[in-house]
């Protein structure tokens, strides 16, 4: 999983060739690309307003009007799936985004510093490596009772640690090298090396954790939610359909297909778009 | 008939031609030196013999026979029953040669039983004798250790065991000594002629270093992009030099810049730079949690002076603390001890402003052409990057200007800015990291081991640069070196580090005819010599035609 | 080798410890009166100042966290607010069935994800590994629940040789015994399939880079055939990666039991802490979470420990 992130890095023009070149790399960004622009589109049309219950229509088969079939509140499940697929992409990227502002800041500061810094990051991370995001939505909401900001924040919190200790390990990487010592050398700060020179080489490592990370966020807000610790009705969300599908799995069995196809569609692209990334920016794949 | 016959052999690697009609024979106790530069196809000729090739290498033509045995296109379990048993080979990276999880007995032990279905204690028997031979006695080199409780030298003592353990018909033996410092590479080296003698072994040596053949061949084949130059009999071949591309590299492997010896500079001036009394300690890994913390002094007791133009080399064995040394002169690590004095201004303790002005006067070339710079970054930011420690920023006009003007100090273009590093070959961004550090007009120019990465003819260009620059801006150059052939090129006085401590200085003439100390005897004596080793081999010679 | 697993001792005891008082800050201190939050808005006065007086709130936070550290450490984790027994009795019962379905799953996943990895590898680039790594890819991005959702509509709703739901208890005798393990075979498939896709992909990645390192070269210039030369030098090299997401994993796969209770109507963990939330009660979330991370914390030390075992590097110098 090591990349080394120095030698990554090659003029972007060729970089664009050679990821168009690669399947991985493409099926992803199709796939992802699909999933964002349905979520986007949820924002101005859906097919029906979910807001609305139409009991007469409840727990219909796939059928021209409704494509994916209605729940058992009879909304149509196509228009849910499209604003689940909001939802869930909300939740991950805010996620991320609470990872990579705290992590990546700690993670180059530690590494550095060196020292007692690096040790107490380190121990920190151990900490929060110890509970899971389910384990911190436990405990959010026990507190403060259950909702969509708690998947956000417990999801963001075990974000912290990993994109820390990602940045962490390139930066370390990158200390030790000669051109860090010639900037050194050259009189610039930790500070300003770290801007010049460390972020733009761990920015492809970090980017390759961003999107493992995103799909991660897609699995973790489903099961939050699944669990009811997530998005709470009447907001759509694929884990929250998934849940009320279980009762009528016997009688309604495509209720629990199109959320779980949904979110194993946007993960799958989403690996496949890291993984794609990942053979792009790794040098001794490429040297192959 | 040769123990093994190459003729008219042809690879490529993924569509990409690596050997043309490569024709090598090596014959039964020979030995045959495969030299080249980097690229030239050396180490794919050797991995043809073994077919141990990487992914996507084809041999397109041509045949590989050895001992009568056709080894292109043999069957696996056929190559299996050669490698290790008929022919052993020895690697150029010692670190990583060995598995981290095995003992090396194990290791040793394992080709024995595997081939000999000798049971476990014989073979153990039989790789501790071996151990023994490659110079790893068991009272201290217990069949039980790891690799990474061995140093780099007895790591490639025991490759060598293994490559040897069955006494095979033929060695192949592909740069052993590259990562060693010379002294050790002296002892490998012996170790290998000898083993050879004993067990009338072939020995296909693979080297990049023409001094090193002409003590150890028989016979000598020069490759050149993937093509054979020229073969014939070893110092025939390098006295003769009939080829113009064996003239070429002897001649730059012997190569001494033109300079006027003084460099400008006078020994009665004011020191430029002391260092006194420089003392470094690493904390090592406690063994237990109870134990004193221990410390490693990596530098012990270090004084010494440099004048403003003075030339001068710091050589010594790697991990003997050179490295450390240049880290402290150069502000980048601070010592446990003692201090450094620049342009009369103490500089080990101060602080990161304060040391604007030092810095603007002392840089830095490091030994990796291409860890050297930012591969995100063009020429022209790489190469102005000092340019920050001046006072006054200079504007975009200026800095271009300044870039220019050091880009034409190197011998560099003008032009050259705006392109990327990866785009400039290994000696260009040699070229380019002098150029960075001459922008500001330093006084002083701390070389790590800025030539050792390089290949001979490129070797001598930048030696030649370096040699002008001190010449011509009259800048004060501190080279650390392991090597002595750079010393006695380019420097005026030569400083032998040992074991963290300086034990010899003086002029460089002086010190490198009649050392003193043994560490500096030992260097002397192990650095290679292409002059030397040719005489000796030819002395030898006529004394056995008497 | 005494030193290096003393100072991972140290660190897992330190991490507990910071743990819990995270877990003390957050479910204590934080909420400022967690008497209000378990009674709700409108709990009368006398109720209120009753389970104050009970879990001891008008004590100062430090002498709490003391008192709390003290008691678990006694194995006294207080009493359940709503059940009005002791935590301890009800978080045993409950870890008889998510311990066992936790390892069970673990193993599984191990078993199934290191040779299907080992295989994949040493057909690096072949159509058994697009294969292996195609399907591995897909596993990734199944959400256990929803697996065990099909599961359970395939054998349980379908063919109906498993059943759906529920747990038998462990009982007495083989009979009984097979009757619980039965219970737990679908839950634990839908755990440990998605959990093996992870691990057959790190076990692949880790052995191709292993399979190219130096000493892979050095062993079959030994003439040793490349099937040994994979067993004996890569594999165990490779599995010290392994290890390392394996300890990391698990507190994935503790998560992943706790939500897979739920699917399967298993009165573990999982179901505890859900009502336990439901009905706000404190006490009992405290104690399971604390319980949760000290497993995570736990299993972690025991990965140090077989990391100490595969690579004598970190045993430290002779």
């Amino acid at each position: 999983m090591s990349l080394d992130p120095v030698s990554s890095s090659v003029p972007e023009r060729h970089v664009l060739l050679k990821a168009l070149g690669n399947r991985s790399f493409l099926a992803g960004v199709i796939i992802t690309g699909f999933i964002a622009a349905v979520a986007l589109l949820s924002f101005v049309w859906t097919p029906y307003d979910i807001t609305r219950l139409e009991v007469s229509e409840r727990m219909q088969g796939l059928s021209l009007a409704h494509p994916f079939g209605t729940d058992h509140l009879g909304r149509d499940i196509l228009s849910m799936v499209m604003i689940g697929a909001r939802n869930s992409i909300a939740v991950a990227l805010v996620a991320i985004g609470i990872g990579i502002v705290i992590g990546v800041p700690l993670g180059t500061w530690a590494a550095a510093r060196g020292g007692l810094a690096d040790d107490v990051l380190m121990r920190v991370n151990d900490v929060i490596f110890a509970f899971p995001s389910l384990i911190s939505a436990v405990i959010i909401t026990a507190i403060f009772g259950p909702g969509a900001i708690n998947a956000i924040i417990a999801i963001g919190i075990f974000n912290v640690p990993v994109f820390a200790r990602v940045a962490r390990a390139g930066a370390l990487s990158l200390w030790p090298r000669e051109f860090i010592l010639a900037a050194r050398a050259a009189g610039k700060s930790r500070v300003l090396i770290t801007i010049e020179h460390i972020l733009p080489n761990i920015m492809s490592l970090l980017l390759v954790q961003g999107t493992i990370q995103f799909a991660l966020g897609i699995l973790a807000e489903a099961g939050l939610s699944y669990v009811g610790l997530g998005t709470q009705p009447p907001m759509a969300s694929w884990g929250r359909m998934l849940f009320d599908a279980q009762t009528r799995l016997v009688v309604a069995p495509h209720l629990a297909l199109f959320p779980g196809l949904a979110i194993v569609i946007t993960v799958l692209g989403l690996n496949l778009l890291g993984d794609g990334l990942r053979d792009v920016l790794d040098p001794r794949l490429r040297r192959a | 008939m040769s123990l093994l016959e190459i003729e008219n052999l042809s690879l490529s690697i993924h569509d990409k031609t690596i050997l043309k009609d490569i024709d090598l024979s090596v014959a039964s106790g020979e030995v045959m030196a495969l030299v080249g530069e980097s690229g030239s196809g050396k180490s794919m000729t050797a991995l043809t013999v073994m077919q141990l090739l990487p992914h996507g290498a084809r041999a397109e033509a041509g045949r590989v026979a050895f001992d009568g045995i056709e080894l292109l296109g043999a069957p696996e379990a056929a190559m299996c029953r050669l490698r290790g048993k008929d022919i052993g080979m020895v690697f150029q990276e010692p670190m990583t040669a060995l598995n981290p999880v095995k003992t090396i007995g194990e290791q040793v032990a394992e080709g024995i039983r595997w081939h000999t279905g000798a049971s476990r204690f014989d073979a153990e028997t039989r790789a501790r004798t071996m151990l023994e031979r490659v110079g790893l006695p068991e009272k201290h080199f217990p069949l039980t250790r790891y690799p990474h409780e061995l140093s780099g030298g007895q790591r490639q003592r025991v490759v060598i065991a293994i490559a040897c353990a069955l006494q095979p018909k033929l060695l192949i033996a592909d740069e052993p000594t590259t990562a060693l410092d010379v002294v050790l590479q002296t002892q490998i080296l012996d170790l290998l002629r000898d083993l050879v003698d004993e067990n009338r072994m072939s020995l296909l040596l693979i080297s990049h270093d023409l001094a090193i053949v002409a003590e150890m061949a028989d016979r000598i084949t020069i490759l050149r992009d993937g093509t054979v130059m020229e073969t014939g009999e070893a110092t025939d071949t390098l006295v003769k030099q009939r080829h113009p591309y064996t003239r070429q590299l002897a001649q730059a492997s012997t190569h001494v810049p033109a300079r006027a010896r003084s460099g400008g500079y006078r020994s009665e001036q004011k020191p430029l730079l002391e260092a006194e009394g420089l003392t470094r300690d690493y904390p090592i890994r406690r063994t237990s949690l109870f134990s004193r913390a221990k410390f490693l002094r990596a530098v012990d007791d270090v004084s010494f002076s440099l004048c403003a133009g003075q030339s001068t080399a710091l050589v010594g064995r790697s991990g003997c603390g050179k490295s450390t040394l240049a880290r402290m002169v150069l502000a980048l690590d601070r010592p446990t001890a003692g201090a450094v004095r620049f342009m009369g201004e103490e500089i080990s303790t101060r602080s990161h402003e304060a040391l604007r002005a030092a810095r603007r006067n002392m840089q830095v070339v490091f030994q990796d052409p291409f860890g050297s710079f930012n591969p995100r970054h063009r020429v022209e930011r790489l190469i102005s990057e000092p340019l920050h420690l001046l006072d006054e920023r200079p504007d975009r006009t200026r800095r271009r200007d300044l870039v220019a003007e050091a880009l034409a100090q190197v011998e560099l273009s003008p032009a050259d800015m705006n392109k990327y590093p990866h785009e400039m070959s290994g000696g260009q961004r040699q070229r380019l990291s002098i150029a960075r550090a001459v922008i500001t007009r330093p006084k002083l120019i701390v070389a790590d081991e800025p030539v050792s990465a390089l290949d001979v003819s490129i070797r001598a260009q930048i030696l030649d640069l370096f040699a002008d620059l001190n010449e011509r801006l009259g800048m004060a150059c501190l080279f650390i070196t392991h090597d002595l052939t750079v010393a006695r090129a380019i420097t005026d006085t030569v400083m032998v580090m040992h074991e963290g401590k300086i034990v010899e200085k003086g002029p460089t003439n002086a010190v490198l005819t009649q050392p003193r100390t043994e560490a500096a005897k030992a260097l002397v004596a192990a650095a290679p010599d292409l002059e030397r080793a040719l005489e000796a081999r030819l002395a030898g010679k006529t004394r056995e035609s008497c | 080798m005494i030193a290096y697993l003393a100072k991972r001792l140290s660190i897992g005891l330190l991490t507990l410890l910071l743990a819990s008082v995270v877990v003390f800050l957050a479910l204590e201190v934080l909420p400022g009166d967690p008497a209000r939050i378990m009674l709700g808005m409108n709990a009368s006065p006398e109720a209120l100042e009753a389970l104050r007086t009970q879990m001891g709130l008008d004590h100062p936070p430090l002498l709490r966290y003391l008192a709390w550290l003290t008691g678990m450490l006694s194995g006294d984790f207080g009493n359940s607010y709503t059940y009005s027994l002791p935590v301890i009795e009800l978080v045993l019962e409950r870890m008889a069935v998510s311990l066992p379905l936790a390892f069970i799953a673990l193993s599984l996943s191990t078993l199934i994800a290191v040779p299907v990895g080992i295989f994949a590898a040493a057909r690096h680039g072949r159509a058994a590994d697009t294969l292996a790594m195609g399907a591995a890819q897909l596993g990734v991005a199944v959400p256990n629940f929803w697996f065990a959702l099909l599961l359970v509509y395939v054998f349980a709703v379908g063919l109906q040789i498993v059943p759906a739901g529920g747990f038998p208890g462990w009982g007495d005798g083989w009979g009984e015994h097979w009757q619980a393990l039965r219970a737990l075979i679908l839950p634990a498939i839908a755990l440990a399939l998605p959990q093996a896709a992870i691990l057959a992909r790190i076990t692949r990645s880790a052995m191709v880079e292993v399979l190219g390192e130096d000493y892979i070269r050095t062993a079959r210039a030994k003439g040793l055939p490349w099937r040994i030369v994979l067993w004996r030098h890569a594999l165990r090299n490779a599995l010290i990666p392994v290890l390392t997401i394996l300890g990391l994993q698990f507190a994935f796969l503790l998560a992943g039991t706790i939500i897979i209770e739920n699917v399967f109507y298993l009165p573990g963990l999982g179901r505890l802490i859900f009502q336990a939330i439901g009905q706000r009660d404190l006490i009992v979330v405290e104690s399971v979470v604390m319980l949760l991370v000290a497993t995570i914390i736990l299993i972690n030390l025991l990965v140090d420990i077989c990391y100490a075992i595969a690579d004598p590097r970190l045993r430290g110098a002779r």
